[in-house]
């Protein structure tokens, strides 16, 4: 059977969504798969709604932009407020509950990360939250296998980052081990 | 799970963009920063020096375009990347790359205008400017991909026609498909169709006439060339007023793209003999058409499309054809209605032609919405 998995991650400018979705869109591609990743932000450079969406598929990938997802991944409340109706029923929430401090009522299953507290206690800055998140996103979808997607991060932070942000994946994959 | 090949990337539109130029042998290029075009001139800015290539942040866009005439006069493939407002401003230099013959390369990708508009957000409101622009009576030849793979393979065609035809290229992107990332297989360079223009032989005096497409030489090179946006003749001599000289260049400028529109045209069809219903799409909006169409046929719609890679000079033929088979034309668009009328034109009432536009915040047609589209006219047949 095909497999396939629509994945939103949103949050504000700033927080690094769109490089969460670029990594784990690369890491699929490393992996043997199809992914498309779209983004979408504010004119503004920090603060705005922002948004990053991947489609990763064994099979030709159509339209690029995701409808219901699978996995709904948000590091604002302003986000998890405006795209939890996107979520499909069966679907997952991941939820960094640093950021984001009511979650609905909902029978989907929801992982709750402190990903931004932690992000400031282990790596001395929130900004790594979305490695943490993307590391926890990684297990849930278990598509991409970890080393593609370490390879894929390597490639897509500073240099100088590049321990701290692989750390960081590593630390939101061991949230759900 | 198979094995990724070495040479299949997960690239974004714009690189892929940038990487095409290069291996469709572009050594220069210049730009001013915009959304959602500016990691096309990130990338050049990267990568060109490595080649042995030019890359120059300009002072505007009307400058960006300038130059890149210039260089292309020089004896360079040269290329600017700019969204609707940029390119609104290299109107004027584009119209004096058509009248001097100056192959070169002018990506727009689309955002919600006009003006500023929403500067992020996706859009296909330059259809007609990419077309009719610049001012005068001339012919352009625009591209529109789809897909990261064709901003690569895309850009690499829109060099290879500005070099065979002499003239300017527009590569017509959108937002979407510039900042899309996805998996593209590289071609290896050997394997890479490269066309490039056709140089003087000794002797030789007449640049601008005789020949459909006449050698360019360049600057330096001892041909005493003259390059003017006034009327000229075969020389390049200025001739102001005889009315002759102007209708006898301006005629050829035209022909030398309306006679080849056959070679020019790029498309993807499908199902067009048996349709009742078609889809006629082009650029980020086709992407909705393959699970519409698929949702369409399981309830017995007898359902065919084109997709156009090559918008301008526009397929006449090959719409009408279109236009005879089918009974309705259903024509999406993230504007309000452009391409649609060049499509009722030339179906000229064989065919019923039905705009589905959409515009603001970037959102595109969904699969949903061209089906529910498709299943209503659909229904009105019955």
């Amino acid at each position: 059977m095909t497999q396939r998995v629509e994945v939103r991650i949103s949050g504000l400018g700033g927080q690094g969504v769109v490089l969460a979705g670029q990594i784990l869109g690369k890491a699929a591609v490393y992996s043997g798969r199809n992914a498309v990743q779209t983004q979408s932000y504010g004119s503004e450079a920090r603060g705005s709604a922002a948004k990053s969406e991947v489609i990763i598929s064994d099979s030709k990938i159509g339209f690029p932009a995701v409808r219901k997802c699978d996995v709904l991944v948000t590091l604002s409340q302003t986000a998890l407020d405006k795209h939890f109706k996107d979520l499909k029923k069966g679907g997952v929430l991941l939820v960094d509950v640093s950021t984001v401090e009511s979650i609905p009522e909902t029978k989907v299953k929801v992982f709750k990360i402190p990903a931004t507290e932690t992000a400031k206690k282990t790596f001395g800055a929130g900004i790594y939250a979305n490695m943490i998140m993307l590391g926890a996103l990684a297990r849930i979808i278990n598509l991409v296998n970890d080393k593609a997607m370490e390879k894929a991060i390597r490639e897509s932070v500073p240099e100088k980052t590049v321990e701290a942000n692989v750390n960081a994946f590593n630390t939101g994959l061991e949230f759900l081990t | 799970m198979t094995t990724t090949k070495s040479n299949t990337y997960f690239w974004q539109g714009n690189q892929a963009c940038a990487e095409g130029a290069i291996a469709a042998g572009c050594r220069f290029f210049a730009g001013y920063p915009i959304t959602p075009a500016s990691e096309i001139a990130a990338h050049m800015a990267k990568r060109l020096p490595q080649v042995g290539g030019i890359a120059i942040q300009m002072e505007d866009e009307l400058a960006s375009v300038g130059v890149a005439i210039g260089a292309s006069w020089a004896g360079a493939k040269a290329m600017t990347a700019t969204s609707g407002p940029g390119f609104s401003l290299m109107q004027e230099f584009i119209g004096y790359a058509f009248i001097t013959e100056t192959p070169c390369v002018i990506v727009d990708a689309q955002r919600a205008g006009p003006s500023t508009g929403q500067a992020t957000k996706c859009g296909q409101g330059d259809v007609m400017q990419s077309r009719w622009g610049t001012h005068g009576d001339y012919s352009a030849i625009v591209l529109s991909p789809n897909s990261v793979e064709e901003m690569f393979t895309l850009t690499v065609r829109a060099f290879n026609l500005a070099e065979e035809y002499r003239t300017p290229v527009i590569l017509l992107a959108d937002e979407t498909i510039a900042h899309m990332r996805e998996q593209i297989t590289v071609p290896s360079s050997d394997s890479v169709n490269v066309i490039n223009r056709r140089k003087p032989r000794a002797g030789d005096k007449a640049f601008f006439g005789l020949e459909e497409v006449p050698p360019m030489p360049a600057v330096g090179e001892g041909f005493n060339v003259a390059v003017t946006g006034s009327t000229h003749d075969e020389y390049g001599i200025r001739f102001t007023a005889d009315p002759l000289v102007h209708k006898k260049l301006v005629e050829r400028l035209n022909n030398k793209i309306r006679n080849h529109v056959e070679e020019i045209s790029d498309f993807e069809d499908y199902n067009i003999e048996g349709c009742q219903i078609a889809l006629l799409v082009y650029g980020c909006t086709s992407r909705a058409i393959y699970e519409a169409v698929e949702k369409a046929e399981a309830k017995g719609i007898k359902i065919g499309y084109i997709r156009l890679k090559t918008i301008w000079p526009f397929p006449e033929k090959l719409v009408r054809k279109l236009a005879e088979k089918a009974e309705k034309i259903i024509v999406p668009e993230m504007n309000l209605g452009q391409i649609c009328y060049e499509v009722e034109r030339v179906a000229n009432g064989l065919a019923e032609v039905i705009p589905l536009n959409k515009i603001g915040g970037g959102e595109l047609i969904t699969p949903e919405e061209l089906l529910a589209k498709i299943l209503r006219e659909a229904e009105k047949n019955e």
